[in-house]
Protein backbone atom coordinates (compact mmCIF):
# COMPACT_ATOMS: atom_id res chain seq x y z
CA UNK A 1 0.00 0.00 0.00
CA UNK A 2 1.19 3.56 -0.52
CA UNK A 3 2.22 5.91 1.39
CA UNK A 4 4.25 8.97 2.59
CA UNK A 5 7.21 9.96 4.95
CA UNK A 6 7.26 13.55 5.88
CA UNK A 7 10.91 14.47 7.41
CA UNK A 8 10.87 17.35 9.65
CA UNK A 9 13.93 18.79 10.70
CA UNK A 10 13.52 21.44 13.93
CA UNK A 11 15.75 23.78 16.09
CA UNK A 12 16.06 21.22 18.22
CA UNK A 13 16.17 17.58 16.52
CA UNK A 14 14.76 15.63 13.57
CA UNK A 15 11.25 13.99 13.66
CA UNK A 16 10.02 11.21 11.04
CA UNK A 17 6.10 11.30 10.18
CA UNK A 18 4.64 8.70 8.61
CA UNK A 19 0.93 7.52 7.25
CA UNK A 20 -0.89 5.50 4.41
CA UNK A 21 -1.84 6.90 1.53
CA UNK A 22 -4.75 8.23 3.25
CA UNK A 23 -2.66 10.55 5.29
CA UNK A 24 -4.87 10.30 8.07
CA UNK A 25 -3.34 8.66 10.99
CA UNK A 26 -0.08 9.52 11.56
CA UNK A 27 3.26 8.27 13.64
CA UNK A 28 5.72 10.62 14.71
CA UNK A 29 8.94 9.11 16.05
CA UNK A 30 11.71 11.39 17.13
CA UNK A 31 13.35 13.36 18.38
CA UNK A 32 16.38 12.45 16.96
CA UNK A 33 19.44 14.07 17.13
CA UNK A 34 17.69 16.04 19.86
CA UNK A 35 19.24 19.54 20.89
CA UNK A 36 20.84 19.90 17.90
CA UNK A 37 19.20 22.24 14.79
CA UNK A 38 18.45 19.93 11.89
CA UNK A 39 18.46 22.57 9.29
CA UNK A 40 17.72 19.66 6.75
CA UNK A 41 16.40 15.88 6.02
CA UNK A 42 16.27 14.92 2.72
CA UNK A 43 15.98 11.34 1.20
CA UNK A 44 16.97 9.87 -2.11
CA UNK A 45 14.54 9.52 -4.67
CA UNK A 46 16.47 6.65 -6.41
CA UNK A 47 16.48 4.39 -2.69
CA UNK A 48 13.72 5.95 -0.62
CA UNK A 49 15.18 4.20 2.64
CA UNK A 50 18.53 6.46 2.26
CA UNK A 51 18.54 9.75 4.06
CA UNK A 52 20.42 12.40 4.35
CA UNK A 53 20.06 14.44 7.67
CA UNK A 54 22.22 18.31 8.40
CA UNK A 55 22.95 18.27 12.08
CA UNK A 56 24.55 21.38 13.41
CA UNK A 57 25.43 23.34 17.20
CA UNK A 58 27.27 26.33 17.96
CA UNK A 59 28.95 24.08 20.20
CA UNK A 60 30.36 21.27 17.98
CA UNK A 61 29.73 22.40 14.55
CA UNK A 62 28.41 20.78 11.38
CA UNK A 63 27.74 16.65 11.44
CA UNK A 64 26.02 14.95 8.88
CA UNK A 65 24.00 12.15 9.26
CA UNK A 66 22.78 8.97 6.84
CA UNK A 67 20.25 6.19 7.49
CA UNK A 68 20.09 3.43 5.47
CA UNK A 69 16.65 2.16 6.76
CA UNK A 70 14.25 5.17 6.05
CA UNK A 71 15.48 7.02 9.40
CA UNK A 72 14.87 4.42 11.85
CA UNK A 73 18.91 4.22 12.77
CA UNK A 74 21.35 6.63 11.93
CA UNK A 75 25.46 6.79 11.10
CA UNK A 76 27.62 9.56 11.29
CA UNK A 77 28.89 10.53 7.99
CA UNK A 78 31.88 13.01 6.56
CA UNK A 79 31.36 16.61 7.96
CA UNK A 80 34.59 17.62 6.21
CA UNK A 81 33.29 20.80 3.91
CA UNK A 82 36.67 22.28 3.27
CA UNK A 83 36.70 25.35 0.37
CA UNK A 84 38.63 24.52 -2.90
CA UNK A 85 42.21 26.67 -2.53
CA UNK A 86 42.34 30.01 -0.80
CA UNK A 87 38.27 30.70 -0.30
CA UNK A 88 38.91 34.26 -0.78
CA UNK A 89 36.45 37.03 0.61
CA UNK A 90 32.88 37.81 0.14
CA UNK A 91 31.26 41.33 1.24
CA UNK A 92 30.40 41.52 5.13
CA UNK A 93 27.05 43.15 6.14
CA UNK A 94 29.18 46.71 6.00
CA UNK A 95 30.05 46.09 2.69
CA UNK A 96 33.63 45.52 3.70
CA UNK A 97 35.57 42.02 2.35
CA UNK A 98 35.01 39.24 5.03
CA UNK A 99 36.79 35.90 4.14
CA UNK A 100 34.82 32.36 3.56
CA UNK A 101 33.95 30.55 6.60
CA UNK A 102 32.07 27.44 6.29
CA UNK A 103 29.26 27.55 8.94
CA UNK A 104 26.65 25.02 8.30
CA UNK A 105 25.01 22.78 5.65
CA UNK A 106 21.32 24.19 4.87
CA UNK A 107 20.45 22.15 1.99
CA UNK A 108 21.02 18.33 1.12
CA UNK A 109 19.93 17.41 -2.30
CA UNK A 110 20.36 13.62 -3.16
CA UNK A 111 20.72 12.83 -7.32
CA UNK A 112 17.85 11.90 -8.87
CA UNK A 113 19.81 9.01 -10.76
CA UNK A 114 22.63 7.54 -7.78
CA UNK A 115 22.06 6.77 -4.44
CA UNK A 116 25.58 7.50 -3.93
CA UNK A 117 26.12 11.11 -5.40
CA UNK A 118 24.38 13.73 -2.92
CA UNK A 119 24.66 17.64 -2.99
CA UNK A 120 24.78 19.89 -0.11
CA UNK A 121 24.61 23.83 0.02
CA UNK A 122 26.03 25.14 2.92
CA UNK A 123 27.19 28.90 4.39
CA UNK A 124 28.91 30.60 3.31
CA UNK A 125 27.62 29.93 -0.06
CA UNK A 126 28.71 27.32 -1.67
CA UNK A 127 27.78 23.59 -3.28
CA UNK A 128 29.45 20.52 -2.56
CA UNK A 129 29.13 17.19 -3.89
CA UNK A 130 29.42 13.84 -2.23
CA UNK A 131 29.63 10.97 -4.79
CA UNK A 132 30.20 8.18 -2.16
CA UNK A 133 27.15 8.36 -0.30
CA UNK A 134 28.86 11.01 1.91
CA UNK A 135 32.04 9.32 2.94
CA UNK A 136 34.19 12.42 1.15
CA UNK A 137 32.78 15.83 0.04
CA UNK A 138 34.30 18.12 -3.03
CA UNK A 139 33.44 21.40 -3.45
CA UNK A 140 32.12 22.91 -7.59
CA UNK A 141 34.59 25.48 -6.82
CA UNK A 142 33.59 26.96 -10.39
CA UNK A 143 30.48 28.24 -8.65
CA UNK A 144 32.02 30.30 -5.89
CA UNK A 145 34.83 31.08 -8.25
CA UNK A 146 33.13 32.42 -11.52
CA UNK A 147 33.72 35.95 -10.49
CA UNK A 148 30.91 37.75 -8.56
CA UNK A 149 31.67 36.03 -5.85
CA UNK A 150 33.45 38.97 -3.98
CA UNK A 151 30.07 40.51 -4.73
CA UNK A 152 27.83 38.29 -2.57
CA UNK A 153 26.80 39.27 0.71
CA UNK A 154 25.02 37.68 3.87
CA UNK A 155 20.93 37.93 4.10
CA UNK A 156 19.97 37.86 7.82
CA UNK A 157 20.39 34.60 8.40
CA UNK A 158 23.99 34.43 7.27
CA UNK A 159 25.23 33.51 3.64
CA UNK A 160 23.88 30.57 2.86
CA UNK A 161 23.28 28.47 0.05
CA UNK A 162 19.88 27.40 0.27
CA UNK A 163 18.07 25.89 -3.08
CA UNK A 164 19.82 23.44 -5.10
CA UNK A 165 17.29 21.79 -8.05
CA UNK A 166 18.51 19.01 -10.45
CA UNK A 167 17.03 19.01 -13.54
CA UNK A 168 15.53 15.45 -14.31
CA UNK A 169 15.27 16.02 -18.43
CA UNK A 170 19.20 17.31 -18.22
CA UNK A 171 21.26 16.05 -16.11
CA UNK A 172 24.16 18.30 -15.97
CA UNK A 173 21.36 21.06 -15.28
CA UNK A 174 21.64 22.36 -11.99
CA UNK A 175 19.86 25.49 -10.00
CA UNK A 176 21.45 26.98 -6.99
CA UNK A 177 20.21 30.24 -4.96
CA UNK A 178 21.77 32.06 -2.68
CA UNK A 179 20.98 34.70 -0.32
CA UNK A 180 22.10 37.55 -1.16
CA UNK A 181 23.08 36.82 -3.89
CA UNK A 182 20.89 35.30 -6.06
CA UNK A 183 20.27 32.45 -8.51
CA UNK A 184 22.57 30.57 -10.41
CA UNK A 185 22.48 27.91 -13.42
CA UNK A 186 25.24 25.32 -14.58
CA UNK A 187 24.69 23.27 -17.58
CA UNK A 188 28.15 21.03 -17.11
CA UNK A 189 27.57 19.34 -13.91
CA UNK A 190 28.66 21.79 -11.79
CA UNK A 191 31.85 22.85 -13.58
CA UNK A 192 31.30 26.68 -14.81
CA UNK A 193 27.92 28.86 -13.59
CA UNK A 194 26.24 31.86 -15.03
CA UNK A 195 24.26 34.00 -12.65
CA UNK A 196 20.68 34.07 -13.90
CA UNK A 197 18.74 36.88 -12.36
CA UNK A 198 18.01 39.34 -15.14
CA UNK A 199 14.55 40.56 -14.62
CA UNK A 200 14.47 40.79 -10.66
CA UNK A 201 14.51 43.93 -9.07
CA UNK A 202 15.21 44.49 -5.55
CA UNK A 203 15.09 48.01 -3.97
CA UNK A 204 17.42 47.31 -0.99
CA UNK A 205 20.76 47.41 -2.99
CA UNK A 206 21.83 50.18 -4.75
CA UNK A 207 21.59 48.89 -7.94
CA UNK A 208 18.49 47.67 -8.03
CA UNK A 209 18.69 44.83 -11.04
CA UNK A 210 22.53 43.99 -10.81
CA UNK A 211 23.39 41.05 -12.28
CA UNK A 212 23.91 39.71 -8.29
CA UNK A 213 22.74 40.83 -4.63
CA UNK A 214 19.31 39.53 -4.96
CA UNK A 215 18.03 37.45 -1.87
CA UNK A 216 16.39 34.83 -3.42
CA UNK A 217 14.71 33.62 -0.30
CA UNK A 218 13.54 29.95 -2.22
CA UNK A 219 13.10 28.72 -5.91
CA UNK A 220 10.76 25.95 -7.03
CA UNK A 221 10.29 23.56 -10.02
CA UNK A 222 7.30 21.23 -11.55
CA UNK A 223 9.48 18.12 -13.00
CA UNK A 224 7.41 17.95 -15.82
CA UNK A 225 8.64 20.98 -16.75
CA UNK A 226 11.81 22.01 -15.78
CA UNK A 227 12.34 24.60 -17.63
CA UNK A 228 9.49 26.80 -15.45
CA UNK A 229 10.65 27.82 -12.37
CA UNK A 230 9.02 29.67 -9.46
CA UNK A 231 10.60 31.65 -7.02
CA UNK A 232 10.04 33.41 -4.08
CA UNK A 233 12.38 36.66 -3.41
CA UNK A 234 13.23 38.91 -0.22
CA UNK A 235 10.17 41.08 -1.53
CA UNK A 236 8.48 39.64 -4.98
CA UNK A 237 7.03 36.46 -5.88
CA UNK A 238 9.09 35.63 -9.91
CA UNK A 239 8.22 33.55 -12.51
CA UNK A 240 10.76 32.01 -15.56
CA UNK A 241 9.75 30.42 -18.70
CA UNK A 242 13.26 29.91 -19.58
CA UNK A 243 15.21 28.35 -17.54
CA UNK A 244 15.96 31.34 -15.09
CA UNK A 245 17.35 33.46 -17.91
CA UNK A 246 15.04 36.22 -17.42
CA UNK A 247 11.82 36.64 -14.77
CA UNK A 248 8.88 38.18 -14.50
CA UNK A 249 7.06 39.32 -11.62
CA UNK A 250 4.09 37.75 -10.39
CA UNK A 251 2.88 38.50 -7.35
CA UNK A 252 -0.81 39.94 -8.50
CA UNK A 253 -2.81 40.27 -5.55
CA UNK A 254 -0.99 38.50 -2.88
CA UNK A 255 -1.80 41.01 0.21
CA UNK A 256 2.10 40.94 0.70
CA UNK A 257 4.92 39.85 -1.74
CA UNK A 258 7.48 38.70 1.27
CA UNK A 259 7.66 35.05 2.02
CA UNK A 260 10.09 32.57 2.60
CA UNK A 261 8.33 29.31 1.21
CA UNK A 262 6.90 28.24 -2.68
CA UNK A 263 6.09 24.92 -3.95
CA UNK A 264 4.46 23.60 -6.94
CA UNK A 265 1.37 20.86 -7.14
CA UNK A 266 2.40 17.92 -8.24
CA UNK A 267 0.56 17.41 -10.90
CA UNK A 268 -0.82 20.44 -11.63
CA UNK A 269 2.13 22.28 -13.03
CA UNK A 270 0.45 25.84 -13.16
CA UNK A 271 -0.72 25.18 -9.22
CA UNK A 272 1.35 26.96 -6.78
CA UNK A 273 1.88 27.62 -3.03
CA UNK A 274 3.44 30.34 -0.88
CA UNK A 275 2.58 31.29 2.30
CA UNK A 276 2.56 35.66 2.72
CA UNK A 277 4.43 36.64 5.60
CA UNK A 278 3.97 40.75 6.94
CA UNK A 279 7.76 41.87 5.94
CA UNK A 280 10.96 41.79 6.32
CA UNK A 281 11.12 43.05 10.08
CA UNK A 282 7.83 40.75 10.88
CA UNK A 283 8.41 37.27 10.22
CA UNK A 284 4.45 36.38 10.77
CA UNK A 285 1.27 36.67 8.43
CA UNK A 286 -0.69 39.73 8.39
CA UNK A 287 -3.49 40.04 10.67
CA UNK A 288 -2.38 36.84 13.15
CA UNK A 289 -3.74 35.20 9.98
CA UNK A 290 -2.25 32.16 9.00
CA UNK A 291 -3.20 32.05 5.27
CA UNK A 292 -1.73 29.64 2.13
CA UNK A 293 -2.24 31.31 -0.89
CA UNK A 294 -2.83 29.24 -4.27
CA UNK A 295 -2.32 29.95 -7.74
CA UNK A 296 -4.05 27.69 -10.14
CA UNK A 297 -3.01 30.13 -13.30
CA UNK A 298 0.81 29.90 -12.92
CA UNK A 299 1.18 32.93 -10.97
CA UNK A 300 -0.68 36.95 -10.66
CA UNK A 301 -3.94 35.28 -9.40
CA UNK A 302 -4.19 33.77 -6.03
CA UNK A 303 -6.80 32.67 -3.24
CA UNK A 304 -6.51 32.71 0.03
CA UNK A 305 -6.52 29.02 1.97
CA UNK A 306 -7.42 29.31 5.17
CA UNK A 307 -9.87 26.57 6.34
CA UNK A 308 -8.08 24.27 9.14
CA UNK A 309 -5.59 26.98 9.51
CA UNK A 310 -5.32 29.47 12.60
CA UNK A 311 -7.68 32.57 11.58
CA UNK A 312 -6.28 34.50 14.80
CA UNK A 313 -3.52 35.71 17.50
CA UNK A 314 -0.78 33.45 14.64
CA UNK A 315 2.53 35.05 14.80
CA UNK A 316 4.86 31.93 13.58
CA UNK A 317 6.68 31.88 9.99
CA UNK A 318 7.05 29.24 7.48
CA UNK A 319 10.86 28.82 6.38
CA UNK A 320 12.03 28.85 2.91
CA UNK A 321 12.66 24.74 2.99
CA UNK A 322 9.39 23.74 5.13
CA UNK A 323 7.00 23.41 2.29
CA UNK A 324 6.74 20.23 0.32
CA UNK A 325 4.44 17.95 -2.07
CA UNK A 326 3.52 14.30 -2.05
CA UNK A 327 3.20 12.62 -5.66
CA UNK A 328 0.30 10.71 -4.76
CA UNK A 329 -2.86 10.89 -6.59
CA UNK A 330 -4.14 13.52 -4.81
CA UNK A 331 -1.45 15.62 -3.84
CA UNK A 332 -0.45 16.20 -0.36
CA UNK A 333 0.41 19.57 0.37
CA UNK A 334 2.59 20.28 3.77
CA UNK A 335 4.20 23.01 5.56
CA UNK A 336 5.73 23.26 9.18
CA UNK A 337 5.97 26.64 10.84
CA UNK A 338 8.39 27.87 13.40
CA UNK A 339 5.48 27.13 16.37
CA UNK A 340 6.07 24.18 15.53
CA UNK A 341 3.09 23.01 13.77
CA UNK A 342 3.14 20.40 10.84
CA UNK A 343 0.36 21.14 8.72
CA UNK A 344 -1.32 18.85 5.56
CA UNK A 345 -3.63 19.23 2.77
CA UNK A 346 -4.82 16.13 0.54
CA UNK A 347 -7.03 18.09 -1.30
CA UNK A 348 -5.18 20.53 -2.89
CA UNK A 349 -5.12 23.29 0.12
CA UNK A 350 -8.36 23.40 0.59
CA UNK A 351 -8.19 21.86 4.05
CA UNK A 352 -5.68 21.56 6.25
CA UNK A 353 -5.13 19.55 9.19
CA UNK A 354 -2.19 19.43 11.89
CA UNK A 355 -0.75 16.47 11.52
CA UNK A 356 2.04 17.18 14.75
CA UNK A 357 1.66 20.79 16.55
CA UNK A 358 4.10 20.77 19.12
CA UNK A 359 7.71 20.40 17.64
CA UNK A 360 10.27 22.51 18.26
CA UNK A 361 10.34 24.98 15.29
CA UNK A 362 10.24 23.50 12.04
CA UNK A 363 13.56 24.55 10.01
CA UNK A 364 12.77 21.99 7.14
CA UNK A 365 10.04 19.47 5.18
CA UNK A 366 10.47 16.94 2.90
CA UNK A 367 8.45 14.58 1.53
CA UNK A 368 8.83 11.17 0.52
CA UNK A 369 6.32 9.04 -1.53
CA UNK A 370 6.45 5.59 -0.76
CA UNK A 371 5.34 2.51 -3.22
CA UNK B 1 29.27 10.87 23.52
CA UNK B 2 28.36 13.39 26.38
CA UNK B 3 29.30 13.03 29.46
CA UNK B 4 31.22 9.98 28.44
CA UNK B 5 34.69 8.97 29.69
CA UNK B 6 37.31 7.04 27.57
CA UNK B 7 40.45 5.86 28.46
CA UNK B 8 43.69 6.83 25.67
CA UNK B 9 46.93 5.16 25.43
CA UNK B 10 49.49 7.67 24.22
CA UNK B 11 53.19 7.06 22.86
CA UNK B 12 55.19 10.18 23.38
CA UNK B 13 54.30 13.68 25.25
CA UNK B 14 50.67 13.86 26.95
CA UNK B 15 49.29 17.05 25.57
CA UNK B 16 46.18 18.21 24.48
CA UNK B 17 47.21 17.81 20.90
CA UNK B 18 48.07 14.12 21.48
CA UNK B 19 44.99 13.47 23.25
CA UNK B 20 42.69 14.78 20.89
CA UNK B 21 44.53 12.81 17.75
CA UNK B 22 44.40 9.79 19.59
CA UNK B 23 40.76 10.62 20.09
CA UNK B 24 39.46 11.51 16.90
CA UNK B 25 41.48 8.57 15.65
CA UNK B 26 39.73 6.46 17.83
CA UNK B 27 35.85 8.02 16.91
CA UNK B 28 36.50 9.56 13.26
CA UNK B 29 32.98 11.47 13.90
CA UNK B 30 34.37 13.18 16.51
CA UNK B 31 36.40 15.43 13.60
CA UNK B 32 35.69 19.11 13.54
CA UNK B 33 33.63 19.09 16.54
CA UNK B 34 35.98 19.56 19.10
CA UNK B 35 38.73 21.48 17.04
CA UNK B 36 38.06 23.11 13.39
CA UNK B 37 39.32 20.92 10.36
CA UNK B 38 42.42 21.84 9.18
CA UNK B 39 43.52 24.28 11.62
CA UNK B 40 42.62 22.25 14.45
CA UNK B 41 42.37 25.27 16.50
CA UNK B 42 39.49 24.67 18.98
CA UNK B 43 36.39 25.64 18.35
CA UNK B 44 34.81 28.72 20.34
CA UNK B 45 32.46 27.01 22.47
CA UNK B 46 34.02 23.88 23.33
CA UNK B 47 36.52 24.74 26.71
CA UNK B 48 39.25 22.25 28.21
CA UNK B 49 39.73 21.41 31.84
CA UNK B 50 42.02 19.32 34.40
CA UNK B 51 42.87 18.94 37.99
CA UNK B 52 40.37 21.84 38.51
CA UNK B 53 41.97 24.41 35.87
CA UNK B 54 40.87 26.05 32.43
CA UNK B 55 43.48 24.99 30.14
CA UNK B 56 41.67 26.12 27.44
CA UNK B 57 44.11 28.56 26.15
CA UNK B 58 47.16 26.61 27.21
CA UNK B 59 49.38 25.81 23.86
CA UNK B 60 48.34 22.64 22.35
CA UNK B 61 51.60 21.09 22.30
CA UNK B 62 52.36 22.27 26.48
CA UNK B 63 52.27 19.21 28.10
CA UNK B 64 48.89 18.05 30.28
CA UNK B 65 48.81 17.52 33.99
CA UNK B 66 51.31 14.69 35.46
CA UNK B 67 47.42 13.29 37.43
CA UNK B 68 46.26 13.69 33.54
CA UNK B 69 48.89 11.52 32.46
CA UNK B 70 48.93 9.07 34.78
CA UNK B 71 45.19 8.55 34.72
CA UNK B 72 44.25 10.13 38.57
CA UNK B 73 42.34 12.79 36.85
CA UNK B 74 40.24 13.08 33.31
CA UNK B 75 40.88 15.95 30.99
CA UNK B 76 37.54 17.48 30.32
CA UNK B 77 36.27 18.62 27.36
CA UNK B 78 33.06 20.63 27.91
CA UNK B 79 30.74 22.61 26.36
CA UNK B 80 31.01 25.98 27.01
CA UNK B 81 27.52 26.85 29.32
CA UNK B 82 25.28 29.19 26.89
CA UNK B 83 21.14 29.25 26.22
CA UNK B 84 20.54 28.58 22.77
Amino acid sequence: MSGVRVLVGTRKGAFVLTADGKRENWDVSGPFFGGWEIYHVKGSPVNPDRIYASQSSSWSGQVMQRSDDGGKTWEPINNKFLYDGVPGTHQWYDGTPHPWEFKRVWHIEPSLTDPETVYAGVEDAALFRSSDGGKSWTELSGLRGHGTGPQWQPGAGGMCLHTVILDPSEPNRIFIAISAAGAFRSDDAGETWKPINRGLHSLYIPDPTAEVGHCVHHIAMHPSRPGVLFMQKHWDVMRSDDAGDNWREISGNLPTDFGFAIDVHAHEPETLFVVPIKSDAEHYPLDGQLRVFRSKSGGEEWEPLTDGLPQSNCYVNVLRDAMAVDRLDDCGIYFGTTGGQVYASTNGGDRWTPIVRDLPAVLSVEVQTLA
Amino acid sequence: MPGGEVVLEIDGPVTQRSVLDTLEARYPMLEGTIREHVTHKRRAFMRFFACETDLSFEPPDAPLPEAVVSGKDVFIILGAIAGG
